[in-house]
């Protein structure tokens, strides 16, 4: 089970990233950690320093840093592969799709600063379409870490399970919604709080949002249900069923395009369900990034929660 | 005729009726690699046919995955499977799909198809069994036309960077892709220059001598700490001179001329081997 956290003490997820693996290569040699020339950005220095031959830089060269990584997988080895969310997915997808899934591999993508994360690195580095392209894939498990606790049992906790799984989520710290040792459940959702008129699913660090725009919701006498629906695919749609029923208002939150992200999954949950209740996407709309600090791009982009609360008050006419 | 050119003709054999039962296929590119395959089945490479999953197995990677049925005639008469299941190829529901399939056919190490791939994953395995400290080889066959993917050069140079002398790429230097000559479409130029440049140990021999291609892959053993190469000198379709000089040879669909020239040359491999039944296991 999962607490939620009591005081927030954010911690980068990319330190969450190396730290977790330098616990889990001490006791498992198959562990091997890839990067494309991203070391000092992803800060897996010191496990380059720890075990400079289970770690490899590939070089800027993505594509082959897949395809090496998965014939590596098919001996026995468990890579861990990062570089930033675009070149993770987009740049690779052939290879993500043919050399990985269909291929049956078994390897870890941390596809790092999705959505406005790229922040100064600007719409050429901005991934919006990430979960669109690999919810596509057969037999991939897409994970959108909420905070550093979830991150953290996300990487231990899929070791022991063979197959292929992209993690997308910031480098920096995101607010902790957990409390450290928290436990999940890949595939399951985890209701973050109960309301009665309003659902609002969200991932990453819209979860942060939501519970934001939950409160001032709640002036208005509008209580809310929040999910967090971490395992993007395979989406446990039992929970937004469940969830969704009876509700005024359901909301998907999401630092990713509309098209073919967390809205869109649980769209064709509902589309294909009796429950008719109005739908809200919070999403970036078919737009591309550009550069900007986190709170211009959220502005921006319609991703915080004022923009939660406003379209919800607009669609229950209040 | 010694036990490899037997072999070799008896892939080719299998090849030709496989995609006369068919009706169409890459024969071009299936039949230029047949020498390699009969020399790294029938003698290098370290195998099991009996557990294909054997750990200490050497491995194989058709980077070309279109020659899919040269490597299923191999893996057959080597005794993976049954002879008689090279007459699924292709069928609705088959085991033995146009490309190779690790899931689907008993033998084959890695998927490939999608071109340029097949190379990465090489490397990445003879990596691992590098880091491992291994005994293991890996063998993969990458097109000359494959060459034109940049993928292919990010692999070479992981292979060069890393000294993968536990990986013996062989180029199937075919001198044509689907739509025409290599060197029409897009030239390769030197590749001997151009892999040494890239830091590889680097022989071009001719692709339809079995002797030579074996005596070379044991002086590329010899090479320590450096990535090395195979570059084999081939005709599209080599081995059946109507096929040879056809135009467009990749991939073919049997009528009129053309499958008179496959059921001609299908007797005459039957002629060679003596004896017109489906061939057994290589031994």
């Amino acid at each position: 089970m999962f607490q939620l956290a009591e005081k927030q003490q954010p911690k980068e997820l990319r330190a969450v990233y190396q730290e977790t693996l330098m616990e889990l290569m001490e006791e498992n040699e198959n562990i091997i950690v890839c990067d494309a020339d991203l070391v000092n950005a992803s800060g897996t220095g010191k496990l380059f320093r720890k075990y400079p031959k289970r770690c490899i830089n590939m070089g800027i060269s993505e594509a082959n840093m897949i395809g090496a990584s998965c014939g590596m997988s098919l001996t026995g080895k468990i890579p861990f592969v990062h570089t930033f969310a675009p070149f993770a997915t987009r740049r690779v997808f052939d290879q993500l799709y043919l050399s990985g899934c269909y291929q049956q591999a078994n390897i870890r993508i941390y596809g790092s600063d999705p959505g406005f994360w790229a922040l100064h690195n600007g719409g050429t580095h901005t991934s919006v379409e990430d979960l669109a392209l690999t919810r596509a894939v057969p037999q991939l498990t897409v994970i959108a870490p909420a905070d550093a606790a979830q991150f953290k049992w996300v990487i231990k906790n899929t070791i022991d399970r063979y197959g292929m799984y992209y993690f997308r989520c910031a480098r920096k710290a995101v607010p902790d919604i957990y409390s450290e040792g928290s436990q999940f459940e890949i595939g399951k959702g985890n209701i973050i709080c109960e309301g009665t008129d309003i659902a609002i699913f969200a991932i990453g660090e819209m979860i942060a949002e939501a519970i934001k725009a939950r409160k001032i919701l709640e002036e208005y006498g509008i209580s809310s249900t929040i999910v967090d629906m971490f395992t993007v695919k395979p989406l446990d749609e039992e929970l937004v069923r469940e969830v969704s029923r009876g509700k005024r208002v359901i909301v998907a939150a999401e630092n990713h395009s509309k098209i073919g992200g967390l809205g869109s999954a649980i769209a064709e949950v509902l589309a294909e369900s009796p429950i008719e209740a109005p739908f809200i996407s919070i999403a970036i709309q078919d737009h591309f990034g550009e550069v900007g600090t986190q709170d211009y791009l959220q502005r921006k982009f319609g991703l915080n929660a004022d923009a939660i609360v406003s379209k919800v008050l607009e669609k229950l006419n209040i | 005729m010694d036990d490899l050119k037997r072999l070799s003709a008896k892939i080719r054999l299998e090849v030709c009726r496989m995609l006369k039962k068919r009706g169409f296929g890459h024969l071009g590119g299936a039949l230029s690699i047949v020498e390699t395959l009969s020399v790294l089945y029938g003698d290098v490479m370290k195998i099991n046919p009996q557990n294909p999953a054997w750990e200490d197995r050497d491995w194989f990677v058709l980077s070309k995955g279109h020659a899919g049925p040269a490597l299923y005639a191999t893996l057959a008469i080597r005794g993976y499977f049954p002879m008689e299941m090279l007459d699924t190829l292709n069928d609705n529901g088959t085991r033995l799909p146009s490309h190779p399939d690790r899931m689907k056919t008993p033998g084959v190490d890695v998927t490939t198809g999608s071109l340029g791939q097949g190379i990465s994953l090489a490397v990445g395995i003879a990596k691992s069994f590098q880091l491992s400290e291994k005994s293991n080889r890996v063998y993969t066959i990458l097109g000359d036309g494959e060459c034109n993917e940049g993928q292919v050069w990010e692999a070479l140079q992981f292979a060069a960077h890393h000294k993968l002398s536990n990986l013996v790429i062989f180029i199937d230097e075919n001198h044509k892709q689907l739509d025409g000559p290599t060197q029409e479409i897009m030239e390769l130029f030197d590749l001997k220059n151009k892999l040494e440049a890239f830091g590889f140990a680097v022989k071009r021999i001719k692709g339809n001598d079995e002797a030579e291609i074996k005596k070379t892959i044991h002086q590329m053993f010899e090479v320590k700490n450096q990535a090395c190469c195979i570059i084999l000198d081939t005709i599209k379709a080599q081995g059946i001179s109507y096929f040879e000089n056809l135009q467009d040879n990749h991939h073919i669909r049997f009528s009129g001329e053309s499958e008179l020239q496959l059921n001609a040359a299908i007797e005459m491999l039957e002629r060679k081997l003596k004896g017109g039944g489906r061939l057994g296991c290589f031994s």
